[in-house]
């Protein structure tokens, strides 16, 4: 659980329930009957391989698309549309080149905003940036300004798709850093989508391992923040990607998937 | 090391006139040298000259008056239905298969080929004139607004979706800004158009206007009027261009193709 600071945010993290959700494209079953209960203010992350559905599993809870079938809540509210206390962090960080760094941050928000803006991109460290355009900005520094966006509306909810990919191993790290701490600051529910089992164990308080549309490991990560790369964390780690590369190795009949699922359900 | 910046600069302002000042100039020697007729060519003096004489009884402003008002209205209503439709049928798709097929067909008629028919509805009327520049601007404005809209980056829209964004919002913050670049190209083709589209129409049928000042001095073998003509219609051209690409360059600062070097 997030810890509080001397300037805690009024706006406490929402509580996310899934029920029976599925989700086909065409033929193809991406989510199937899958249900989750995410604990207000946690740090969950998604893993799991390509087309595992956890990219999917991620747009329907922001309200991106809707699902087949199952009902998402959230705070006990049925999600029918897009929620302002839902912000989503994209893959690429989705900065409107024609606006400069500090009007990206206050995008969607009135003139008054400015000055919210200015200081949350302070927060984010790239004060001194406000005023360039995105074209100038590194891959790591145009994810802090997508960040900052995110924040600026003071999500209760910050769903994070694979955010850092595309980023070198020690701005990595960097961000890692940010986001934990912007997330025990203000305390809001954070559901991070990776396929990077390091980046996950780093910052989450639970782990899910997503595999043909379905949790097969839901894992609780008790390490103290902020996390060090131990022995610990390794055992994490290995026995995260032991299950990942198991089922590479041994590619499951889909009843011996149904029935771990079962085991986990 | 400043000098040498400050001559490397004015070299870099004087290289691009360099080409048309030895053309001017051997023009001149062609003519004097009488390796030319004047028959066939009038030297750049004599041009120079019938300017002089044009601008100062007032015939050669009231000539560019009347075509640049041709032109300006014809622009703005060609383009301003090109634009307007371009956003409708990007916008809505339901639009667009209802419209874009008929617009395509219709495309695929050369506007100048509608000469004898536009006679035919508007005399010799400046209405004429317009409609013709009217069809000739719409086509490459409509095209290129609609292929901007199109083109814009979907996570954009997404983006401004899932952050709150309406309708209104969108359109202004993301769709036109993102259309924009494309929507420029149209304009600067639509200005080539412009122009050649009241050449052609003002040397058939008019009574004013800088291609009638240049027929009628055919008529009077006054060559060098008729040369001025020509280079009226190059500068105009010229000077529409530089305003589009003035005007792209402030709007579109934020582009990797525009910035300030």
């Amino acid at each position: 659980m997030p810890a509080q600071h001397s300037a805690p945010h009024p706006r406490a993290g929402a509580a996310l329930s899934l029920r029976g959700i599925g989700k086909r494209y065409g033929g193809l079953s991406v989510l199937h009957e899958l249900a989750l209960d995410i604990a207000p203010g946690s740090f969950v992350a998604v893993i799991g391989r390509s087309g595992c559905g956890k990219s999917t599993l991620l747009r329907l809870i922001a309200g991106l698309e809707r699902p087949d079938h199952g009902e998402i809540r959230i705070d006990g509210v049925p999600q029918r549309q897009l929620s302002g206390d839902v912000r989503v962090m994209f893959q690429d960080s989705r900065l409107l080149p024609w606006r400069r760094v500090i009007d990206n941050v206050r995008l969607g928000l009135p003139a008054s905003a400015a000055a919210h803006a200015a200081e949350v991109l302070a927060q984010v460290g790239l004060a001194q940036r406000a005023r360039d355009w995105p074209r100038v900005l590194s891959g790591g520094q145009k994810q802090r300004v997508a960040l900052a966006r995110a924040l600026v509306h003071d999500p209760r909810l910050l769903l994070l798709d694979e955010p850092l990919g595309a980023l070198d191993a020690l701005t990595r790290i960097e961000m890692h850093r940010l986001i934990e701490r912007l997330w025990l600051e203000r305390g809001f529910t954070a559901v991070l989508v990776t396929h990077d089992v390091a980046e996950a164990v780093a910052l989450a308080d639970r782990v899910i391992l997503l595999e043909n549309g379905a949790p097969a490991m839901d894992l609780a990560i008790d390490l103290p923040r902020p996390r060090r790369r131990d022995a610990a964390f390794a055992r994490l780690e290995q026995r995260i990607l032991a299950r990942l590369l198991g089922t590479e190795a041994a590619a499951p009949e889909p009843a011996q998937a149904d029935a771990k699922v079962r085991k986990l359900a | 090391m400043s000098a040498g910046r400050t001559g490397n600069r004015l070299t870099r302002g004087a290289l691009p006139w360099l080409l048309p000042a030895a053309a001017l100039l051997g023009w001149q020697l062609a003519v004097s040298l009488q390796w030319l007729s004047t028959a066939i060519l009038p030297s750049p003096l004599e041009v120079g000259q019938a300017t002089w004489e044009l601008a100062r009884s007032g015939e050669l402003w009231q000539h560019i008056l009347a075509s640049s008002r041709r032109a300006a209205l014809g622009f703005v209503i060609g383009a301003g239905i090109g634009f307007a439709l371009g956003l409708l049928n990007g916008l809505s798709r339901r639009a667009e298969t209802l419209l874009d097929t008929s617009v395509q067909m219709i495309r695929n008629v050369p506007h100048l080929a509608m000469i004898p028919l536009v006679i035919i509805w508007f005399g010799i009327d400046d209405a004429g004139k317009v409609f013709l520049v009217v069809l000739g601007v719409f086509f490459p404005v409509y095209v290129n607004t609609l292929h901007g809209i199109k083109s814009v980056d979907p996570g954009l829209i997404e983006m401004g979706r899932s952050y709150g964004l309406g309708k209104v919002r969108l359109f202004l913050d993301v769709i036109f800004p993102g259309a924009l670049p494309s929507i420029f190209v149209g304009v600067r083709y639509a200005l080539g158009f412009m122009w050649l589209t009241l050449i052609v129409s003002e040397t058939i049928a008019t009574t004013n206007g800088i291609g009638y000042m240049a027929m009628n001095a055919r008529e009077f073998m006054r060559l060098d009027v008729v040369v001025l003509g020509i280079l009226i219609y190059a500068v105009l051209g010229k000077l529409a261009d530089t305003i589009a690409r003035l005007l792209e360059r402030r709007t579109l600062a934020w582009h990797p193709g525009y910035h300030p070097s």
